[in-house]
């Protein structure tokens, strides 16, 4: 995955299900490739559920909406907020009073070819659920990254996606495993990165784990990404690089070692 | 004690994550298998043409269908051709 000034690559991030961090990949995504100075456009096409806008700092700027644009009232470049800090990130926020069906997977695709030749990355946050929105989302993106949780209802609903997703030719798909608990993983109470990639059979890009510091974070309107230490934050770093064709190892969450088993066995964990 | 070495060497009970992904690994099965009856029929017909290369077979009695598998939680591809007569070997 790698971009050039004249065709950015268009990636959605899609779940099936909702509220397993589809959103707060996006953001940290999008950010994470700003600081490797590529220019990036976040589109929200979670209509009538604003909320990149939100963890982006960005809710006090907005002018125009998505809707806005594919209604052909003000041009995109009209609509996009730039981001306070990084100035080559921009959001396309999506409107918080239309309904769903207000944007259709047509209207999209012309707007991500228009947008092309504009920018590097551009990134598509899609709404849960595998309805129009859904299709809409992911009408006009060349690859798809797919986010789960280590919870067999999320994996299931990843597995249903990744069919949808093949249904509508969109086979360069990747894989990220959100909120890996360790401790869990390590009593044998959590499935792992492995595990789910044994299961559904996608190239992984990467594995998040459960970190007190997304929230902050995100009270603060700052992805994770941009905070020093945090273990999310390395994750998403990880991501963007590798994202950007880098070959990354997978950060060690968690060690079966002889001595934890030992521990474990004897009730001292 | 006894116990506590069992768990030690890896033979403890089966642990939630096994429980998950054993459970998984069958209810994805059904769901693919269920959201693209194209593929069943695909399968079916690919069946036929290497069956019927050997025997005649009745195609109105045959069933092909997924169901569960003899031990817990396997899955199994369950296929009743009748055969109306065997071709003569070559
Ligand atoms: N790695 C993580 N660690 C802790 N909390 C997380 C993590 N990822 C997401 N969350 C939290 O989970 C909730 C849902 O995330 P969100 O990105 O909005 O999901 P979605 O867009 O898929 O609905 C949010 O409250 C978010 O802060
Ligand atoms: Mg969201």
């Amino acid at each position: 995955m790698s971009g050039n000034k004249t065709r950015a690559e268009i990636i959605v991030i899609t779940s099936g299900k909702g509220g397993v961090g589809k959103t707060t990949t996006t953001a940290n995504i999008g950010v994470g490739l700003a600081m490797k100075d590529k220019k990036v456009a976040l589109i929200d096409t979670d209509t009538g559920l604003r909320n990149l806008d939100l963890l982006l700092g960005l809710e006090n700027r907005i002018m125009y909406d998505l809707v806005d644009v594919t209604e052909g009232r003000v041009p995109y470049k009209k609509a996009l907020v730039p981001h306070k800090k990084f100035r080559n990130l921009f959001l396309l926020p999506t409107s918080q009073v239309k309904d769903k069906s207000s944007v259709n997977p047509e209207a999209l695709m012309k707007l991500c070819d228009e947008m092309k030749s504009e920018f590097d990355y551009i990134l598509i946050d899609c709404p849960a659920g595998i309805e129009q929105g859904f299709q809409t989302a992911i009408a006009g993106a060349d690859c798809a990254i797919v986010v789960t949780m280590p919870e067999i209802s999320a994996v299931r609903d990843a597995d249903k996606i990744i069919g949808e997703l093949g249904r509508a030719d969109k086979d360069n798909i990747k894989l990220i495993v959100n909120r890996i608990r360790p401790q869990m993983v390590e009593q044998g109470d959590m499935l792992d990165m492995k595990d789910i990639n044994d299961i559904l059979s996608i190239t992984c890009i990467g594995q998040v784990p459960d970190d007190e510091k997304v929230v902050t974070s995100t009270n603060r309107g700052e992805p994770v990404i941009m905070t020093e230490d945090s273990l999310a934050g390395r994750a998403y770093k990880n991501i963007v690089r590798r994202i950007l064709g880098e070959d990354v190892e997978f950060m060690d969450l968690h060690k079966d070692t002889f001595l934890r088993r030992l521990k474990r066995a004897f009730g001292m964990n | 004690m006894f116990d506590a070495l069992r768990k030690l060497f890896g033979s403890e009970k089966e642990s939630s994550k096994q429980i998950a992904a054993r459970r998984l690994q069958l209810v994805l099965v059904h769901d693919r298998a269920s959201v693209s009856p194209e593929i069943m029929d695909k399968l079916r017909e690919e069946i036929i043409g290497v069956i019927s290369k050997y025997m005649d077979i009745n195609r109105e009695n045959m069933d092909i269908s997924l169901a569960n598998g003899d031990k817990d939680n396997s899955v199994a591809l369950v296929a009743n051709i009748p055969v109306s007569r065997m071709k003569h070997g070559k």
